[in-house]
């Protein structure tokens, strides 16, 4: 009798009701996060529309000297009368663009050999892992310096491409432990016996699992990038010819911008590179929050975590917890069992 | 079953009432467990079936306070009565301290977790593991009273002495299984937890762990919860079976009631799922679709959309679990609409079996009483 009881077409007529599981509501949940995304955009927009902006030329020598900031020149002006604003709006696009250039191409350099380091064990493996640590030994701004001194009118691709060389070292280690631990699994281990290739293992099976790590030395990348680039530029290091927060705080600090009290020349692009680098830890944060499942799952922000690990292992109790109803008889099953004796 | 709720000295040792648990909180929070009654007695197995995700082990963690993160307690009480002598005095898991709950894990209601086989440290002996448990919670025990415990312990689950030196590597699946329960009995406790503690083990394996469970209930004493998706190992194991479905308990009857007239659609559907062993063999029905998105409930019953008894009013309104009309003098409840029509469908409408205790009579599962 209960062969014919379900048809297909019942099992057609059954709602399937399967939401969404990812939604983006947690951003806002952070305020980390939230600040980070914010700060970012704004200097984003000043990176791409700066020498828009710019009210006047930044290399252009005016009368008012070392003005402190007025209507005309909302930043002041240098010792050369230069508009500071005008010079912190040109810089933001060359300072972002190298750094992000630079975290691409180490992001993608440490992918190639962390993983295939990880990945290809023998001698080809232990090779590209000695690479790496041979580049993590070597101090990266004595390499730069030196790097830099060999191009010294250098475009913007080459200086990212130099700090790209001294930066993916780190990442590439991190990639290749994570690579040994994952080619172990099983699942690997199930793709390499049905013979697949190692071209589509390394990018279907092995790197998906690790985009999370990819994606956070590549923020920390293009942090390390920025600073090593302000820092060389500052030193006089490269190109001075054009504008970046690196020069100007190099120009300030070589005409004595310090000792004449003239804050608000060193002060903007000092706050400005502090800005986009916390900008960028603060989006770090971000992701770990996206892929770390506890985080996700529970709709908590890290600090709620911590705060719930203090009192690990006991459930917490709802300060407004519902009673239960009141044993009405019937309801359970010891009262039931005495009604009936 | 001398040891059975049937006894009237029994009296309740553990006691969910109205139990709601969440997974998150505010917009994003999940109710796992909705209301949850249940009453574990003296020297009782009660049985927690249900299928996958319904929330057996969110209620059970939950009543016990170890659920983690995101998990929280949203309502209900969960009352422990430690004494049998004194059956008023019940401690409120809920409200407890930090302290009382370390003093009452293990020593009063201890677990055996689901993941048993992974549960024992692979670098540590199996001597080291049971009586490091002992000497955090006796802390006054003397080594060789720690030892010769341990020894005991394995010899009561039938491992011998000369296997406490063995690291878990050494051991079997089922020996490692049976290592934990002794170390879930370590100190006595009265309310055993066991969730799934036999889902990885081959059948012989397991049913000799369940008769060890079984046989030690009743040299101990203590209660079990026995929480499985195997309805038909409940049925013969446990004293009463609890059902549960997205997160509610639909029906709890005593076993072989249960086994031979449910009286709840889910139930019913339950047991035409799994063959017998006797009588004619037969085309197994199975329950068309698949459980409710917990994050997205209906109104109504969570059930109403697989169910072949379906009526208007079951999609938009929950029924209360109570004493359903046809057998008011059976210890059981369930949760259904059904029971307040005049017609019951013949499938959930057979007669209460007499004999509780049931001789293994010629049953196919499920057949409507009115074929028989």
């Amino acid at each position: 009798m209960a062969v014919d009881l379900v048809s297909s077409a019942d099992l057609e007529a059954l709602p399937h009701r399967v939401a969404r599981t990812r939604s983006w509501a947690w951003i806002g949940r952070s305020r980390w996060v939230t600040a980070g995304l914010v700060l970012f955009a704004v200097f984003v927009f000043l990176a791409i529309f700066g020498s828009v902006l710019a009210p006047y030329d930044p290399s252009a020598i005016g009368t008012r000297m070392l003005a402190p900031p007025s209507a005309a020149h909302l930043l002041g002006t240098t010792q050369t009368g230069q508009d500071v604003l005008s010079q912190l709006l040109v810089g933001a696009g060359p300072t972002l663009e190298i750094g992000f250039l630079a975290g691409v191409v180490a992001t993608a350099l440490s992918i190639i050999v962390g993983v295939s380091a990880g990945y290809f064990i023998g001698s080809g493996g232990e090779v590209l892992s000695l690479l790496a640590n041979v580049f993590l030994v070597i101090p990266g701004l004595p390499l730069l310096i030196v790097l830099t001194s060999y191009v010294p009118r250098a475009s913007n691709w080459e200086i990212a491409l130099v700090l790209a060389v001294v930066g993916w070292a780190w990442g590439a280690r991190v990639l290749r432990a994570q690579t040994l631990a994952l080619r172990q699994q099983d699942f690997v281990q199930a793709a390499e016996a049905a013979g697949e290739s190692s071209l589509r293992i390394i990018f279907f099976e092995i790197l998906p699992n690790e985009i999370a790590i990819v994606a956070t030395s590549f923020v920390y990348t293009v942090v390390g990038a920025i600073s090593f680039y302000v820092a060389l530029a500052f030193l006089g290091i490269g190109n001075i010819n054009t504008w970046n927060w690196g020069t100007m705080l190099y120009y300030a600090e070589s005409n004595q911008a310090i000792t004449s009290g003239a804050w608000w020349w060193y002060g903007p692009p000092g706050v400005a590179v502090a800005l986009i680098l916390l900008a960028l830890v603060m989006l770090n944060f971000g992701i770990d929050e996206f892929i770390n499942p506890r985080l996700r799952a529970a709709g908590i922000s890290r600090r709620e975590l911590r705060a719930a690990s203090r009192h690990q292992g006991i459930t917490p109790v709802a300060a407004n917890r519902r009673n239960a109803a009141p044993l009405a008889a019937g309801r359970d099953t010891a009262n039931a069992t005495r009604r009936t004796r | 079953m001398s040891a059975g709720p049937g006894n009237p000295a029994n009296a309740p040792v553990l006691e969910i009432r109205g139990l709601c648990v969440d997974y998150g909180r505010g917009a994003t929070a999940t109710r796992a467990v909705i209301d949850a009654d249940l009453t574990l007695h003296r020297g009782e197995v009660l049985g927690l079936a249900g299928e996958s995700g319904s929330g057996k082990s969110t209620l059970a963690y939950g009543a016990t306070r170890l659920l983690r993160q995101p998990g929280i307690i949203t309502g209900g009480r969960v009352l422990f009565r430690p004494s049998a002598e004194s059956p008023d005095f019940a401690i409120d898991i809920l409200d407890a301290s930090p302290q009382t709950l370390r003093g009452l894990r293990w020593r009063d209601v201890a677990i055996v977790f689901q993941s048993a086989m992974n549960s024992l440290n692979p670098v540590l002996s199996v001597q080291a593991q049971l009586t490091d448990t002992v000497a955090a919670h006796l802390p006054q025990s003397t080594k060789s009273e720690r030892r010769e415990h341990a020894a005991g312990l394995l010899k009561l689950v039938g491992i011998s002495e000369d296997r406490l030196r063995s690291f878990p590597h050494e051991l079997s699946g089922g020996m490692k299984q049976r290592v934990m329960i002794a170390l879930a009995l370590a100190l006595d406790p009265q309310v055993v937890i066991m969730d799934e503690p036999t889902t990885a083990l081959d059948v012989v394996t397991q049913r000799q762990i369940v008769e060890q469970v079984i046989r030690l209930r009743e040299e101990l004493g203590f209660s079990v919860l026995f929480i499985t998706h195997d309805l038909s190992l409940l049925i013969e194991m446990a004293d009463v079976i609890a059902i549960m479905y997205a997160g509610r308990i639909v029906e709890s009857a005593p076993a072989q009631r249960l086994f031979r007239a449910p009286r709840h659609p889910y139930t019913a559907a339950l047991l035409d799922s799994f063959p017998s062993l006797h009588g004619k063999p037969k085309m197994l029905a199975g329950i068309p679709g698949s459980p409710p998105d917990m994050r997205n409930l209906p109104p109504g019953c969570p059930f109403a959309p697989r169910c072949r008894y379906a009526l208007p009013r079951c999609v938009e309104q929950y029924p209360a679990i109570t004493s359903p009309a046809i057998a008011s003098a059976a210890r059981r409840l369930v949760a259904c609409w059904l029971h307040e029509e005049r017609e019951l469908p013949a499938g959930l409408a057979v007669p209460e079996p007499d004999d509780e205790t049931g001789t293994p009579v010629p049953v196919v599962p499920g057949s409507s009483g009115g074929a028989r």
